[in-house]
């Protein structure tokens, strides 16, 4: 009876998870999705708190309790800047548990697994979990900047690192046929986790929206496989759907680079990539006076923001939304184009944005808002350099040609806000900054905005 | 794990992939960053498993092991639907914006 209810909370689950994520698809239901999936997994706790083979309760509360206390003040005091990199520790906790209960089972069996299948589905259980907790750290690492954000690699590299992936399945596979040895399973798991570090290493902080969605996917496919180990299907479905999930975005967030994902994972793009890219550019930079920028926003018809991971840097989302306040006031169209991987993680800009209380229904996708561009008054692009790189557009030599642009160089006029002359996290060079139609305005976004809040209103 | 058992758990997976591919790629990419947090802390539903490792008292090991699995766990969980529904509170649409 007992077994029964505690099934039936599982089926309960499993049934609000789908619900949950179906209610995604729009603003307006995820957050009445989003509470049944919560209540779905209060439910499905509760039932199994009420399993048989529970002796003591101490050490479950106490886990439970802290936690939780861990849990609420990372979820309530991260602000949005830093979403990226509490997302990274999450997948690092996440694949970490699923690693704990792997070897913990492997342990349960005195290292003994007959059972091809179960050994089969723990060994990769472990392998991915491992790999993915170093992986993880080491993107928080970047992101956060205790880690250069530029890719670190060396000679033979990619070898190396296949060498190694090599050697950690031959044990895996060898420990499923010929089980029972207790330091060659420790071995592999510590492998893996030099792996997951080996791996991330390479990865520049550009592309690390592909990296992070990558990550979410082997963490949820962890606990699948944790779900096939256990024998639970609850665990079979989430870790499934985390999976796929992140396989999906991150194979969007590939085709919004136009890279596959072996160049992503091992193109060290950044370095040596940009060796082969064109020569200096040629002409001059234009810089222009802030007053005349206020003056072209405050008559203009369509304005378009384009921001980019320089917006979060700087903290200026609310001083991009006060701007745009101020237009509107005066009856300027404002609108906001998002580039997929503008940022450090998929959806990052709308997110920031959403935060300083810009409407979701001023955001606009690449597709939409690229056909507008031509009738644009005043395109502002601020902290985004490759997401608005003509050169993916028009040289077919660049590194990045043939990735999608916001295609800012059709507007009648462009404004870039920028630190400095620096050339961005992939060290190319944007010839939009060269051309006439661009005028740059340097300094600390936040600043330059506030500026031009006080400009357009005298305007 | 029986052959039943391992068969059901492949359909299962098999179902699950084809559902997840469907509701997932109906998520704008508005929604993306809240999509990455849910997901996370759905797949906290491991918890299940190590809080009966972290109780069942197999070995000092797994107990310890299980203990670590339940924190890690937990966070994941509570965290992650936090910093959702936070996130999923921002999203407003313009009528809504006008009236503050």
């Amino acid at each position: 009876m007992q077994t029964y209810f505690i099934e039936l909370s599982y089926l309960l689950a499993s049934i609000l998870f789908i619900l949950g994520l179906k209610g995604l698809s729009h603003p307006e239901s995820a957050k009445r999705g989003m509470h049944l999936a919560e209540f779905g997994m209060l439910m499905a706790i509760i039932g199994t708190l009420m399993h048989h083979e529970i002796v003591t309760y101490t050490w479950i509360l106490a886990g439970l309790a802290v936690g939780s206390v861990v849990g609420l003040a990372m979820g309530l005091w991260v602000p949005m800047t830093a979403m990226p990199q509490r997302t990274a520790l999450s997948h690092a906790f996440g694949a970490f548990a699923a690693a704990l209960v792997g070897i913990s089972e492997f342990y349960r069996f005195g290292g003994h697994l007959e059972n091809k299948v179960m050994m089969g589905a723990l060994g990769f259980e472990v392998m991915l979990g491992a790999l993915t907790t170093t992986g993880s750290l080491l993107a928080f690492a970047k992101l956060q900047g205790l880690v250069r954000g530029t890719p670190m690699t060396y000679k033979g590299q990619n070898i190396f690192n296949m060498g190694l992936l090599a050697v950690t399945i031959g044990i895996f596979v060898y420990l499923v046929f010929v089980p029972g040895s207790m330091p060659l399973f420790f071995t592999m798991v510590g492998l893996a986790f030099v792996f997951g570090l080996l791996l991330v290493m390479p990865i520049g902080s550009a592309d690390m929206p592909v990296v992070m969605s990558l990550l979410n996917s082997y963490a949820g496919l962890a606990s699948a496989a944790t779900g096939f180990v256990l024998s639970n299907k609850v665990l079979i479905i989430a870790g499934t759907l985390d999976g796929f999930s992140g396989f999906i975005l991150s194979i969007l967030m590939c085709r919004a680079m136009n890279r596959s994902m072996t160049n992503v994972l091992f193109g060290a793009f950044g370095s040596a990539a940009t060796a082969t890219s064109g020569g200096e550019q040629e002409g001059s930079m234009r810089e222009v006076g802030l007053d005349d920028i206020a003056t072209q926003l405050a008559y203009a018809n369509k304005v378009v923001f384009v921001p980019g991971y320089g917006l979060a840097t700087a903290q200026a989302q609310h001083a991009v939304r006060e701007l745009a306040d101020v237009l509107e006031k005066r009856g300027v169209t404002v609108k906001y184009g998002i580039h997929p991987v503008a940022g450090r993680m998929p959806g990052h800009m709308n997110v920031l944005l959403a935060e300083a209380n810009v409407p979701y229904s001023a955001l606009y996708e690449l597709e939409q808002i690229n056909p507008e561009f031509p009738t644009t008054d005043v395109a502002v692009v601020i902290g985004a350099n490759d997401v608005v790189n003509p050169d993916a557009r028009d040289n077919p030599t660049s590194p990045i040609a043939g990735m999608p642009i916001l295609e800012v160089d059709r507007s009648k006029s462009v404004v870039v806000l920028k630190r400095g002359q620096g050339k961005g996290f992939s060290g190319l060079e944007n010839p939009l900054f060269f051309k006439p139609v661009t005028g740059m305005l340097y300094g600390d976004a936040k600043d330059t905005l506030t500026r031009l809040v006080q400009a357009v209103q005298h305007a | 794990m029986s052959h039943e058992t391992l068969i059901s758990a492949l359909y299962v997976f098999a179902l699950a992939a084809f559902l997840g591919y469907q509701v997932i790629s109906r998520v704008p990419p508005l929604l993306h960053t809240p999509l990455m947090s849910a997901t996370n802390a759905i797949s906290g539903i491991s918890l299940v498993g190590s809080i009966v490792t972290a109780g069942a008292q197999y070995n000092t090991i797994s107990t310890i092991l299980g203990f670590i699995a339940v924190v890690c766990s937990t966070t994941n969980v509570v965290g992650g639907f936090v910093i959702t529904d936070r996130m999923l509170k921002m999203f407003k649409r313009k009528e809504l914006v006008k009236k503050e």
